[in-house]
């Protein structure tokens, strides 16, 4: 048993440095040169409008005096909206995860010549308008609706009880627009693993169950890792929603950054309010990829 | 190890559609074996392991481990554990994690130390905390044999387990793996297209075509005395002669070569109508130059046909390997050892071929006497 001396056990090693370098990262440029026009630049910009005097106005312009005390005002008067953002976001995508994970272990695994025509539906609702598509969900439902009728019949809802305008109107509708989401890059993820990996674990005695366990679910996890954040970060930051299936009472923090952006004018709050959640996400995303054992996704 | 764990197979039949991959097969395996499973691709090997592990259903027949009736059982529940041909190690674990997986699923308690006693016993002590992408082929194939082995299944079927190695390596892994079951006693049932891996690894080889066994034995019974022209021509290879058979005396059967009549020991006839396929190894076969006293196997018994002419001269080193027109236009083998007693034959020299009667042997003439050649895509 001396074949493979213990050098050859690291395949990166060879080939790879010998090679000459080529011009292959000019490739990056055009991207580049976008993300630096339309995210580098109106971040920077949005920072330091963060940072104007409060009270400049829309009409008259702002002075930027490096007002900090901008972030701790934004903070005070909507640190509930925060909460309430994350919270819906948060079971939003626990239930797009729940929702989507059979959806797309069935058709990874079981759809068999379906395959594409289900993948098709899954983005299906995608040619017709976010806008439009929440708004159906007004009718879907409404008081006189068939859901909240069938909810009713079956007194899981009181008889004067409502859907809309309720928080379970606005995660519902958290959860219908971002399924997609979720559901394609776990799908991308389950159609990787490879059958004879799962085969192995029966032979190896496990059941279904602890097969799925041990070796099916670890091998989607880079699945469940970008789906729940491709989730989870725009349902936090969304405020159609709450908008059109909400009140006031169930407002986001996106409802807030919006009126305050296009209704108050208050570009420094709006700005301050901005940066806090892209802050917060950041923080919330680096902790849970690392939780989570996939940081080469990062 | 008296209770017997012998595995059978009994009436095993698999269809796909209309295809029929597995034909009606009935066979046993004793208990602590080396079992081959020889045939080329497509002849139903792999389905019938795949039947054995539970990873296919059975259409007819039944499968038994011992007493016990595993034909219904999961994959999970049998007592069976399979070297895939992939390897299939699991990716995101370590290799320790890997040769562990099976005790732990069972709840075994201490299956630490079971596990790195193995991972020793597969020579990967240094290698424990590695995942398998980071290992040779070679040392991943260990991983799978110590992975499967650890359980101490009733059956071990290891799925072409060395076709992925490059042939220095399996000739060392063939030798390393029957030292292991040798070692750890458990039943292997191993699958392979490659005869010579066969040959030198099993104590019992069933060589299957077309969905069935078409012979079971021994590695020397096979080659020595083979049942049928794909046993002949797909184990080694063989001269394939058409004669007719002129009578049966006692143990001894003449046949008729083409005017010249040879014998044949009846014990190693598989042939029973009027004309039969006489068949004879090339390594059997001594070239005399043609004369009238050339003196050496012209002694009793030898049988001997007369009227070749070498037409091709291949030297291998160890052996001489001539082609021998014959009168009636067939070109035989011979392979001469080459111990350095006389020079090789010059290309056109005249010769007789003799070689004894136990070392023939008649197949059936309704057969193909090109079945089992290996084709050309089939060359490594």
């Amino acid at each position: 048993m001396t074949e493979g001396p213990a050098t050859a056990t690291d395949p990166v090693v060879d080939g790879e440095t010998t090679k000459r370098r080529g011009w292959g990262w000019l490739l990056l440029v055009p991207g580049m040169l976008w993300l630096a026009a339309f995210f580098l630049f109106p971040t920077v910009q949005l920072f330091f409008t963060s940072l104007y005097d409060p009270s400049g106005s829309y009409e008259e312009g702002y002075a930027l005096t490096w007002h900090f005390a901008n972030y701790v005002d934004a903070v005070r008067d909507t640190w509930n909206l925060f909460a309430r953002s994350f919270l819906y976001a948060g079971i939003a995508t626990v239930i797009c995860l729940a929702l989507g994970y059979p959806l797309a272990y069935a058709i990874a695994f079981k759809a068999g010549r379906w395959k594409n025509v289900m993948l098709v539906l899954v983005i299906a609702p995608f040619f017709t308008s976010f806008l439009l598509r929440t708004l159906s969900w007004r009718t879907i439902l409404s008081d006189e609706g068939p859901v909240t009728d069938v909810l009713q019949t079956i007194a899981l809802l009181p008889e004067d009880g409502r859907l809309l305008a309720t928080p379970v109107a606005v995660i519902a509708g958290l959860v219908y627009n971002f399924l997609p989401f979720m559901t394609l890059p776990l799908y991308a993820s389950l159609d990787k693993v490879d059958h004879r990996l799962i085969e192995a674990a029966g032979d190896l005695y496990a059941s279904p169950f602890s097969g799925f366990r041990r070796v099916t679910f670890p091998l989607s996890l880079p699945g469940v890792v970008s789906g729940t954040l491709l989730t989870f970060i725009p349902a936090s930051g969304d405020y159609i929603n709450a908008e059109l299936l909400g009140t006031p009472k169930q407002y986001m923090i996106g409802n807030r950054i919006q009126s305050a952006f296009l209704t108050e004018h208050n570009y420094p709050l709006a700005a301050s309010l901005s940066l806090i959640l892209m802050a917060i996400v950041v923080v919330m995303v680096v902790f849970y990829v690392r939780r989570a054992g996939t940081e080469e996704l990062l | 190890m008296a209770d017997g764990k012998d595995l059978h197979l009994e009436g095993v039949t698999k269809r796909f559609g209309s295809f029929v991959a597995v034909d009606d097969l009935t066979l046993t395996v004793p208990e602590g074996s080396f079992f081959a499973l020889l045939g080329p691709s497509g002849c139903g090997k792999t389905t019938t392991l795949r039947m054995v592990a539970g990873l296919e259903d059975l259409t007819l027949g039944r499968v038994l481990i011992g007493d016990e009736d595993v034909t219904q059982l999961r994959p999970y529940r049998r007592p069976v554990n399979t070297v895939f041909q992939s390897y299939a190690l699991f990716p995101h674990l370590t290799i320790f994690e890997n040769v562990a997986f099976g005790l732990r699923r069972r709840g075994v308690k201490d299956y630490r130390q079971k596990t790195n006693d193995m991972i020793d016993l597969v020579q990967l002590g240094p290698y424990a905390d590695r995942k398998p992408t980071q290992l040779s082929g070679g040392q991943q194939q260990r991983v799978a044999l110590g992975r499967a082995l650890i359980n101490e299944p009733g059956v071990l079927l290891l799925d072409e387990p060395l076709g992925a190695l490059d042939l220095k390596l399996r000739r060392q892994m063939q030798i390393e793996l029957k030292r292991i079951q040798t070692e750890v006693g458990i039943t292997f049932v191993h699958v392979t297209h490659d005869q010579e891996e066969a040959m030198t690894m099993a104590d019992t080889i069933a060589v299957m075509n077309h969905g069935r066994i078409e012979q079971l034995g021994t590695p020397g019974e096979l080659y020595e005395n083979p049942a049928t022209t794909f046993v002949a021509n797909f184990l080694g290879q063989s001269n394939l002669i058409r004669t007719e058979v002129v009578e049966t005396a006692g143990d001894a059967i003449t046949v008729d070569c083409n005017g010249q009549k040879v014998s044949v020991d009846s014990t190693r006839s598989h042939a029973d109508g009027r004309t039969a396929w006489l068949g004879i190894r090339p390594e059997k076969i001594f070239a005399n130059t043609s004369g009238p006293d050339q003196g050496h196997a012209e002694s009793n018994g030898q049988n001997r046909l007369t009227g070749g002419r070498v037409t091709d001269v291949s030297f291998v080193g160890v052996s001489t390997q001539y082609l021998v027109a014959m009168p009636w236009g067939q070109e035989l083998m011979v392979f001469e050892q080459n111990t350095g007693q006389r020079p090789p034959l010059p290309h056109g020299t005249a010769v007789d071929l003799s070689w004894s009667p136990t070392h023939a042997f008649l197949l059936d003439a309704q057969q193909d006497a090109t079945a089992g050649l290996m084709r050309p895509e089939d060359a490594e």
